[in-house]
């Protein structure tokens, strides 16, 4: 039996997800919104290292769990493996209301305007699918303001003449710097360098209606015990319930969404809680499940019009996967430069996106968040013991003492580099899961060295006495910056969405998440992911008529 | 108030269906001493290792901070996937030792039991064990649970007396509200 048909089924309630529902029910249309996982609560996990999001190899407590879900992984040539959320190789976010948001160390910045025009400023590259979005940064440029304000961002737009053009300044003061940057900050500006205080998703004064944030060295990776961290769960879902307009739907995986034989979207078929197959019917579906998942989802929507699946007619979905080429160098301090004040992250150079010569793109520079006592135990110079009497003195010596620098440096997008469905390989559900496949584009790892060096050249000025740099491999693994599957475009045969987020061929189908990046810049996505979740909105809200889009 | 009829029968099915089809009634299970998984001679081998991976000096190391105990716990939860990893690489332990020093692993002094570790860590540990599974692959699972149980959170059966945040100088539960650093 069918739910009671509503205007829009939204399913993800995360970053882009969350923003669509409470823009779409604020508008008076009656929203569903499906979500895998449940509602994130602090003691889900405390202050629990071996839980959280991020080093949580017992559990993932923010979702989703081991026993019913699975990725499929490359491991060498032509090899895969199959691995469980708790493994670094499934690139996991969450799974819960929030999902990211809720789990996020906050970093919030605005991509720059040659962020949406690479290829354009740039020149295209050879073996890569480089392309300039289809919006401007000018475009999205309202929509940065809103989730600035209404979700909630700490900062100061004054600090760096790199940050790009802005009409109203971020809603809160910046965090302040804690003591890495009390030695960071002199360093960068000898070396020429704009420090920053970075923009962050949290608190900094009471705002919202919640606290500012108390500095505990839990953030990144887990719930925020005052609730000073700011998600979608915290603010715009919430304000999406108040409408009276929205329903959320926890535990509630969505399977497919069903495609009529004229090209529409019909419904989303779901699990609930108990394991029922459901059906929600709508008049607008708009999947907002994250980069991988929504590829799933899409993929996993066979139909008699589109036997690939949604969206995929031209062989797109799940296609120009990225992520970020994280690179960056530690320094090793001969004083203690740890001082326990939470989440770690304060200071930032972004002049080496797009301020280096002769090289594209870039990545923003910042100090890394706190690495708490298990984490560090990976974290040592090249050739060091990992284990012995040596390496308990290693940690008992510089838990206090290392500095890390680092940055997401901007992919090149790779058409080979892709999310498909596994043949055999089926989650709890009974559906196909998530296979990886593909490298990066060697341009990539020129940049990294560059990014890496640059850090590298940063500690040493800020009096480390001994530096060591990290650089990614050519191997494309998933991680929680994953984006671009699905494309936005204005040509049907190079992409998988208009500039509006509205797949191609059916026009009451959305995408609103990570997919959509065209690129993915060279900074932490989740404000663009939100800023296009108003941008999808936006135009739902002015051309839907009722029944259908005015043509 | 009428007594409902609820046959013991009945019951014991019931409580097994819940327990996923294991019993867990005491009558059923034959007594396996302190041990979710290991058996006591597993678990001496296993103490010898943890020891060796985070050995004891002016702090306490993982025996003291019950990583052992961790091990086991998670081997029964979260770990049930490495239950056949550990049941071989232990064996794969004390068939390295003997070859190479004639004795098990537990009693040997301990820079041979170093030895034999650093040649399970190169890859190089030769053995009817480790020809159907990497020694290299087996020591990085039992080195990274390790360091889960001494460096991670209390819950979870190891870092004893929060030993490893005591010698990290981290206080627990956190201090916190303060700003003691001003905006440069
Ligand atoms: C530990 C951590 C730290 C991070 N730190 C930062 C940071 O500092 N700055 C930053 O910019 N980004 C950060 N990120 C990344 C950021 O969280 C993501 O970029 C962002 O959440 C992506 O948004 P999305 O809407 O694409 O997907 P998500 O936010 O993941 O939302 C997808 C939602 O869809 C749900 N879903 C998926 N499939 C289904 C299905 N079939 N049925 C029902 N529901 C489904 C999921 O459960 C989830 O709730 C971090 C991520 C993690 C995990």
């Amino acid at each position: 039996m069918p739910e009671r048909k509503v205007n829009a089924v939204v399913v993800g309630a995360g970053a882009g997800g969350g923003v669509v529902a409470k823009e779409l029910s604020a508008a008076g249309l009656t929203v569903v919104l499906l979500e895998r996982g449940g509602w994130p609560h602090f003691s889900d996990l405390y202050h629990d290292e071996l839980t959280s999001q991020v080093y949580g190899t017992l559990r993932q407590a923010l979702g989703p769990d081991d026993e019913r879900n699975r990725r499929v992984v490359p491991e060498g040539d032509g090899v895969w493996r199959t691995v469980v959320p708790t493994e670094g190789a499934y690139g996991n976010i969450a799974a819960c209301v929030g999902s990211g948001t809720a789990a996020y160390g906050a970093i919030a910045w605005r991509f720059m305007p040659q962020d949406f025009r690479l290829k354009s400023t740039y020149g295209p590259l050879e073996g890569s699918t480089l392309e300039d979005w289809p919006i401007s940064y000018d475009d999205l440029e309202p929509c940065y303001e809103k989730a600035e304000w209404e979700i909630g961002v700490a900062g100061d737009h004054t600090e760096s003449p790199f940050f790009p053009p802005r009409r109203k300044p971020y809603p809160m003061p910046p965090h302040p710097y804690n003591k890495p940057a009390i030695f960071l900050e002199p360093a960068a500006r000898k070396l020429g360098y704009h420090p920053v205080h970075i923009p962050m998703l949290r608190n900094s004064v009471r705002y919202g209606g919640r606290p500012a944030c108390i500095h505990c060295r839990a953030c990144t990776g887990f719930i925020c015990e005052v609730n000073a961290k700011n998600g979608t769960h915290n603010t715009v879902i919430p304000a999406a319930i108040a409408t009276g307009n929205c329903e959320v739907r926890i535990h509630s995986m969505a399977a497919d969404v069903i495609i009529d034989d004229r090209g529409r979207a019909q419904a989303v078929r779901y699990f609930d809680a108990d394991g029922r197959e459901r059906v929600q019917p709508a008049d607008i579906i708009v999947v907002s499940c994250s980069a991988t998942e929504s590829a799933r989802l899409l993929l996993n929507s066979r139909s008699r019009l589109f036997p690939q699946g949604a969206g995929n007619r031209h062989d797109l979905v799940g296609r120009n996967f990225q992520d970020h080429a994280y690179a960056g160098a530690t320094g090793m301090f001969s004083e203690d430069i740890y001082d326990d004040a939470g989440p770690g992250a304060t200071i930032a150079v972004i002049d080496f996106n797009h301020g280096m010569p002769g090289i594209r793109g870039g990545g923003a520079l910042t100090n890394q968040f706190i690495t708490l006592p298990y984490g560090f135990t990976k974290k040592r110079p090249p050739g060091e013991p990992s284990w012995g009497s040596s390496h308990k003195e290693f940690q008992r010596r510089n838990f206090r003492r290392l500095l890390g620098i680092h940055g997401p440096v901007q992919e090149m997008p790779v058409a080979g580099a892709r999310v498909d469905v596994d043949p055999t390989v089926k989650d709890y559900w009974g559906l196909p899961v998530i296979r990886v496949s593909g490298t990066r584009h060697p341009y990539d790892l020129e940049v990294a060295r560059q990014i890496a060096s640059k850090a590298e050249a940063w500690l040493k000025e800020a009096g480390a006495t001994r530096t060591w740099t990290s650089i990614p491999g050519m191997g494309r693994g998933l991680s929680s910056h994953q984006a671009g599957t699905c494309r936005m475009g204005n040509d049907p045969a190079t992409s998988v969405t208009n500039r509006y987020g509205q797949v191609h061929d059916i026009d009451n189908l959305f995408v609103a998440d990570g997919s959509l990046h065209v690129t993915n810049g060279g900074f932490n996505p989740a404000l663009t992911v939100m800023a296009l979740g108003y941008w999808v909105s936006n135009y739902i809200k002015k051309e839907w008529r009722g029944t259908s889009f005015r043509s | 108030m009428r007594k409902a009829r609820y046959p013991r029968r009945k019951f014991i099915r019931d409580v097994a269906a819940v327990a996923g089809g294991l019993s867990v009634l005491p009558a059923c299970n034959k007594s396996r001493g302190r041990w979710r998984f290991f058996t006591e001679e597993e678990a001496n081998t296993v103490y010898a290792i943890c020891e060796q991976i985070i050995p004891t000096d002016q702090d306490p190391g993982a025996a003291y901070a019950g990583v052992p105990n961790f091990i086991d716990k998670q081997l029964v939860g979260p770990y049930k996937r490495f239950q056949q990893a550990y049941r071989k690489g232990l064996a794969g332990v004390q068939e390295t030792s003997l070859a190479q020093f004639g004795a098990r692993f537990e009693s040997l002094k301990w820079d041979q039991q170093t030895e034999v570790l650093k040649i399970l860590e190169a890859g190089k540990a030769r053995g009817r064990t480790w020809e159907t599974g990497s020694p290299k692959v087996f020591f990085e699972l039992i080195r990274d649970h390790t360091m889960q149980g001494f460096y991670g959170s209390p819950r979870h059966g190891g870092n004893w007396d929060y030993v490893s945040y005591r010698m990290l100088g981290l206080d627990y539960p956190q201090v916190i509200g303060q700003n003691r650093y001003k905006k440069a």
